[in-house]
């Protein structure tokens, strides 16, 4: 049973923290997880996975915690659901052995990226004659590697991708106990993806915003995420609509400085500029708070990391594809872009899909005003928990 | 920094910085930060010396959740309306009418201003909690809890300019008649010599002081567990009434409910609780009941239970349920003993089995069934038992049962100084102290003669803390 991947020191502890916040609830209004945990007398593996999944690690529960150290229940919310998160992570990965990713993935990112650049770069040297790959094409890149070429190679990788998230999605939801994903309606669906695009719980539940990266009150991480996410997007949506243009209407790269495209992609770009480097500078000065487990810093580094470098060669290669720079720039971008994609399953982008589902849990459970989640028998038994009489 | 154009004379010492105010505050919970925010908005150098270390900043009330405000139309965070009449019989019927009215009426009506001044101070609010949705139209809740609000009071004061030293323990109060000059003060090993044209006292109760408390308690009193900060020893309290100013409340007094024996000594806080009470039987060490365990609403009846519990034997409490109880309640923090006999259960808590088996029994044998609603003053009782449990009666005969064991947990205590509608404290003679004030636990004693109502405390320490600030800077800039 796939829950069983859960019986993890961070669950246990989890459980524990649960247990005396549950009995607090002063955090109510903060965020999702703690009106998931009243629905609850008791916390399986499974359940804590998904209160995990909807923690945000903002720090405002911690701050706020009568009973963080020194006091003797040493509750930590933030710290134990982020340690929580990363063994779901690795639990719910497709194919499985590639879970152990999760653990040192500062080392894996950067294996990743070199071994991609290293095929890119080599296959470059290889295959591209060079008076091809250091000639200037009137910004041509196609001359360099043919499209048929690129979509050969991303193709494949897509597909991998895609599957290796679609499956790691569907063992998530099974790990978290939860029930047939068609019990879910559409306005669960609706709210669950409203709630994610405008990081709702990322505020700390006050107008104020959350205890990030200290301990005042701030909106600085919502805002350098949402450039981070939109500006992941708005690319997303310059390649859709540039092969939209390719085999819809025929018109063939390169697209000109004001094209849709080219608008979108630089939009985009940007905010992968700023946002990651907002986020990192956010994250050093959380990195001395009690909320900031050792566990997820690599991930976060990593794949913040790998956004940027995305969009530094994606912007360079816009800005220098008159010139010969071109065949290089396209190189390493692509190389980068390579590691982006396998990054994606096995890196800290997973974590978008999985608080998607989470929060479509989250959801169900406000429409019911019961726990549906981590446990397959007895229902009925803690749906009586949160209408309990102080 | 705020405005110094005419401090008090300065004063300095080596690695303690300035050691001259205009208003110096003992005490860094709500009481306190609201009299330095306010007196330092009037322009005033403010000083604030808490006893603890930061971790643990903030007295009791890092542990609360809301405050009790009157308000005559529905507010963002209040329903309905709860005015100033309905507030004062609340209020008249838990303390028994032991309560000063005038300051009873201050404290209520100021209470209108507390969510909107806190709000100003970046303090937030959320909606009632799960569990205390009847609350929702007479409290308001503190987003994260009271912990949250310190913090923010905390960044409010820094942002204005006040002083402030944690660890910083007032040895001496110096008392010149009727005037305060200062403190001696011992910051960490250091020892301080603080002058000050006005003083606000709001360094809370002394229930931390076992001691203190076998005074009036006796014995029992070493098996008490206090609720919240260890640091309200009451020592400035006790300087204070030792110098003459006046004492108000009787020693015994207390907030006092009953809590998981396996509690903390100190600061359980919240978590500690057990709300099943009125969903089953309560014994004591002897197997005996000793009181209606459904007399009331659960909320308008922790607060008695604490003292109900101190009454008996070893001070201790069995609360006891089955099966049925199971998911009626907020979940406590401990597990409970669980057993599927009572006779096993009563091994398992150190009671007679054959005793806690017959006082089971006979009340099972004395339930008239009704039908059973929590959320109303059932028709479930008991007949020919003494003492009866009114409401909520039905038979512990489904196992498993459980039992948690109960011990009194202190929250705060009532005796204090005197003071007047102006926050300023009097003196044993009846004259008012020239220039010292006090707010919160210290002087709540004025209101609360006995009992409670929830969320009166940040009430009253909000309300004096506010009074005390704007009176302390008043005199301190007449005294300029």
């Amino acid at each position: 049973m796939l829950q069983t991947l859960l019986n993890t020191d961070s669950a246990a502890e989890a459980e524990r923290i649960m247990t005396i916040c549950n009995a607090c609830r002063y955090c109510e209004g903060h965020c999702a997880v703690f009106p998931a945990m009243t629905k609850r007398l008791q916390f399986s593996p499974g359940e804590l996975g998904y209160l995990a999944n909807l923690c945000h690690n903002c720090g405002s529960c911690y701050h706020h915690c009568q009973y963080a150290e020194p006091h003797e229940f040493d509750v930590n919310v933030p710290k134990t659901m982020a340690e929580l998160r990363l063994d779901t992570y690795e639990a719910a990965a497709w194919p499985a052995f590639l879970g152990r990713s999760f653990q040192n993935n500062g080392i894996w990112s950067a294996i990743i990226t070199v071994v991609a650049l290293i095929a890119f770069l080599g296959g470059a040297a290889v295959l591209i004659d060079p008076a091809v790959l250091f000639g200037a094409h009137g910004g041509n890149f196609y001359a360099v590697l043919s499209h048929n070429a690129m979509v050969a190679i991303f193709g494949v990788v897509a597909l991998f991708v895609l599957a290796a998230i679609v499956i790691g999605m569907a063992r998530f939801w099974r790990l978290i106990g939860a029930p047939p994903l068609r019990e879910a309606g559409p306005r669960d669906i609706a709210i669950a993806i409203h709630d994610a695009l405008t990081l709702k719980y990322m505020a700390g539940g006050s107008d104020l915003g959350c205890a990030y990266p200290e301990e005042a009150p701030s909106h600085l991480r919502r805002l350098f995420h949402q450039f981070t996410f939109w500006g992941f997007l708005l690319c997303f949506a310059a390649t859709s609509v540039g092969t939209l243009y390719h085999y819809g209407f025929g018109w063939v790269a390169p697209y000109g400085y004001l094209s849709l495209p080219k608008i979108l992609g630089t939009l985009g770009g940007l905010g992968l500029i700023i946002g990651p480097i907002g986020l990192v500078v956010l994250k050093r000065r959380a990195a001395g708070q009690p909320v900031q487990g050792a566990a997820g810093k690599q991930l976060d580094a990593a794949f913040l990391l790998l956004l940027f470098l995305t969009s530094l060669t994606g912007l360079a290669l816009t800005a220098l594809r008159d010139t010969p720079w071109l065949g290089s720039l396209l190189v390493v971008h692509l190389g980068v872009v390579l590691a982006l994609f396998l990054a994606m399953p096995y890196g800290k982008m997973i974590h978008g899909f999985y608080r998607l589902l989470a929060l479509v849990g989250f959801a169900m459970e406000q429409r019911r005003d019961a726990a549906l989640f981590g446990r397959a028998s007895d229902p009925a038994r803690d749906s009586a928990a949160s209408q309990a009489t102080e | 920094m705020a405005p110094r154009g005419e401090t008090a004379k300065s004063g300095f010492q080596e690695g303690v910085g300035e050691t001259s105010f205009d208003v110096l505050v003992i005490g860094g919970g709500n009481a306190g930060l609201s009299a330095a925010i306010v007196a330092a908005e009037a322009g005033r150098s403010v000083c604030l010396l808490e006893g603890a270390p930061r971790a643990y900043r903030g007295g009791n009330s890092r542990h609360t959740r809301n405050l009790r405000a009157m308000h005559d139309a529905p507010t963002s965070v209040l329903t309905e309306a709860y005015g100033e009449a309905e507030y004062y019989e609340d209020l008249l019927r838990v303390t028994k009418g032991k309560t000063t009215e005038p300051l009873a009426r201050l404290a209520i009506r100021e209470s209108q201003e507390s969510v909107a001044w806190l709000e100003a101070h970046g303090v937030r609010f959320q909606k009632a909690l799960s569990g205390t949705l009847h609350l929702g139209r007479t409290n308001a809740f503190f987003l994260g809890g009271g912990k949250a609000l310190v913090n923010a009071l905390y960044r409010a004061a820094e942002a204005l300019g006040v002083t402030v030293h944690y660890e910083a323990w007032v040895e001496e109060v110096r008392l010149d008649e009727n005037l305060c000059r200062g403190v001696a003060a011992r910051i960490g090993g250091t020892a301080v010599e603080f002058a000050a044209r006005t003083a606000v006292f709001a360094a809370g109760g002394f229930q931390a002081n076992i001691p203190w408390l076998k005074e009036s308690w006796g014995a029992a009193a070493d098996n008490f567990l206090i609720r919240g900060t260890p640091y309200n020893t009451g020592e400035v309290l006790k300087q204070l009434l030792d110098q003459g100013v006046a004492q108000v409340g009787d020693p015994q007094q207390c907030h006092a409910v009953a809590i998981d024996g396996r509690a903390p000594k100190f600061d359980g806080g919240i978590c500690t609780r057990v709300d099943c009470v009125s969903l089953g039987i309560v014994v004591n060490a002897q197997g005996a009941r000793f009181y209606d365990e459904g007399e009331d609403f659960w909320p308008k009846r922790y607060a008695i239970w604490g003292r109900l519990v101190a009454a008996q034997p070893q001070q201790v409490g069995h609360v006891l349920i089955d099966q049925k109880a199971i998911g009626l309640f907020m979940p406590p923090v401990f597990p409970a003993e669980q057993a599927e006999t009572i006779e096993e259960l009563a091994m398992k808590i150190g009671v007679d089995p054959r005793a806690l088996a017959k006082t089971v029994a006979d009340y099972n044998a004395a339930v008239r069934d009704g039908s059973f609603d929590h959320t109303e003053l059932d028709d479930c009782h008991t007949e020919g038992l003494t003492p009866p449990k009114t409401h909520w009666a039905r038979r512990l005969d489904r196992p498993p049962f459980y039992a948690y064991t109960l011990k009194p947990g202190i929250t705060f205590t009532y005796l204090g100084v005197e003071v007047d509608e102006t926050a300023r404290v009097l003196m044993a003679d009846g004259r008012p102290s020239a220039n010292m004030f006090a707010a919160g636990e210290i002087m709540a004693g004025n209101v609360l003669g006995e009992g409670y109502l929830a969320g009166i405390g940040m009430t009253i320490g909000g309300v004096f803390g506010r009074i005390a600030g704007r009176e302390a800077a008043r005199r301190a800039s007449n005294a300029a």
